[in-house]
């Protein structure tokens, strides 16, 4: 099973129904493949902050939804994320592509690279790390974990889970 | 056009419609909870912008029930991608009202962008928003309420001196998801 196979996997055996995605480029299969579902509703979002609302409202009316970006977007999401989802007790799955990393290209991704897990700490949100081949489980889990806590949990997909075989 | 009157007007609607109406963070909240508490009222507490979008959410969820929002001027500045996305869906159970008084009414009245320049009617048609309209009387609003897609409504500024919510973040959203099950179901 490819990488975003696995993922997609993950979110069907979840039963996620509702997407909302900014995209990244190691995202960029998986976005095709929620796009083309007929039993999610996708929504790309402008903002990742937008998508917490949405994930939030769709939730209300009693969907299962989960917010597809890169760890840059983690940032834009924080107040929501807090004076939201955890407010309410509000579940969310969050898949994270987790850029600036080990093997990096890109200078400008390596802060909240750096940042992301720390953050996601001091939000005591769970994070699940899966190495490529435990990837379908882990978005299982953190759905599992989201909904029985009521409150978001998320999957880090670094550069070494999207790297080619 | 006071903002609690136009949100008096706006709850009545959402009572006859049997709408969910989510509602915006601070005085606006305050205000629909002293003229019209309901369980199908959903009070943003936090998150100041997520209102519009909470309320796509749910319309998109729930295609059958119509869904209101109340939003305000400052907050729509501060997702104003929303309107794109709004744009992108338009969903026929959707309106947001947007209750633009030209400044941050909760925190001491600083004014906003619309307040010199910024025409919110006019940045939502840009948006691609297909139905929008713009009114600043009861008549025109209460009008305005039956529609769908966007309402800009002009209304002064200032607060009415209404408590603070006295219902804990997890009582309104337990009442409200419940208000939201359709009937038969438990």
């Amino acid at each position: 099973m490819t990488a975003s196979l696995a993922i997609y996997s993950g979110l069907k055996h979840a039963g996620i129904d509702f997407a909302v995605s900014v995209p990244c480029v190691n995202l960029q299969e998986l976005l095709v493949l929620v796009e083309e579902d007929p039993d999610i509703i996708h929504l790309p979002a402008t903002r990742e902050e937008e998508g917490v609302g949405l994930c939030a409202g769709a939730w209300m009316g009693g969907r299962r939804p989960a917010l597809l970006m890169q760890n840059s977007g983690l940032g834009n999401c924080i107040n929501a994320l807090a004076s939201l989802d955890m407010l309410y007790g509000i579940p969310l799955l969050m898949i994270i592509s987790h850029r600036g990393g080990k093997g990096e290209p890109i200078a400008g991704q390596v802060p909240m690279g750096d940042l992301t897990i720390p953050l996601l700490q001091t939000l005591n949100i769970p994070y699940k790390t899966p190495a490529r081949g435990e990837g379908e489980e882990a978005v299982v889990a953190s759905w599992k974990e989201a909904r029985e806590r009521r409150r978001p949990a998320s999957v880090l997909l670094d550069l070494e889970y999207w790297r080619e075989r | 056009m006071r903002r609690i009157e136009a949100i008096a007007l706006a709850a009545k609607s959402a009572q006859e419609r049997n709408a969910l109406l989510i509602s915006n963070i601070g005085y606006p909240s305050r205000e629909l909870y002293s003229v019209h508490d309901r369980p199908e009222n959903f009070y943003m507490l936090g998150s100041m912008g997520m209102a519009s979008s909470i309320g796509l959410g749910l319309a998109l969820a729930r295609p059958e029930r119509r869904v209101m929002v109340l939003d305000g001027d400052g907050s729509v500045l501060m997702n104003l991608g929303t309107l794109a996305t709004i744009a992108q869906h338009a969903p026929d159970n959707y309106l947001l009202v947007i209750l633009d008084n030209g400044c941050y009414g909760s925190t001491g009245s600083q004014p906003t962008c619309t307040c010199y320049s910024t025409d919110l009617a006019a940045v939502a048609r840009g948006a691609g928003i297909r139905n929008v309209q713009k009114t600043d009387d009861p008549e025109g609003l209460s009008r305005a309420l039956q529609g769908q897609g966007v309402v800009v409504a002009r209304v002064e500024a200032g607060n009415a001196s209404v408590p603070v919510i006295d219902l804990l973040p997890e009582e309104i959203i337990k009442r409200f998801i419940r208000s939201i099950q359709p009937a038969g179901s438990s």
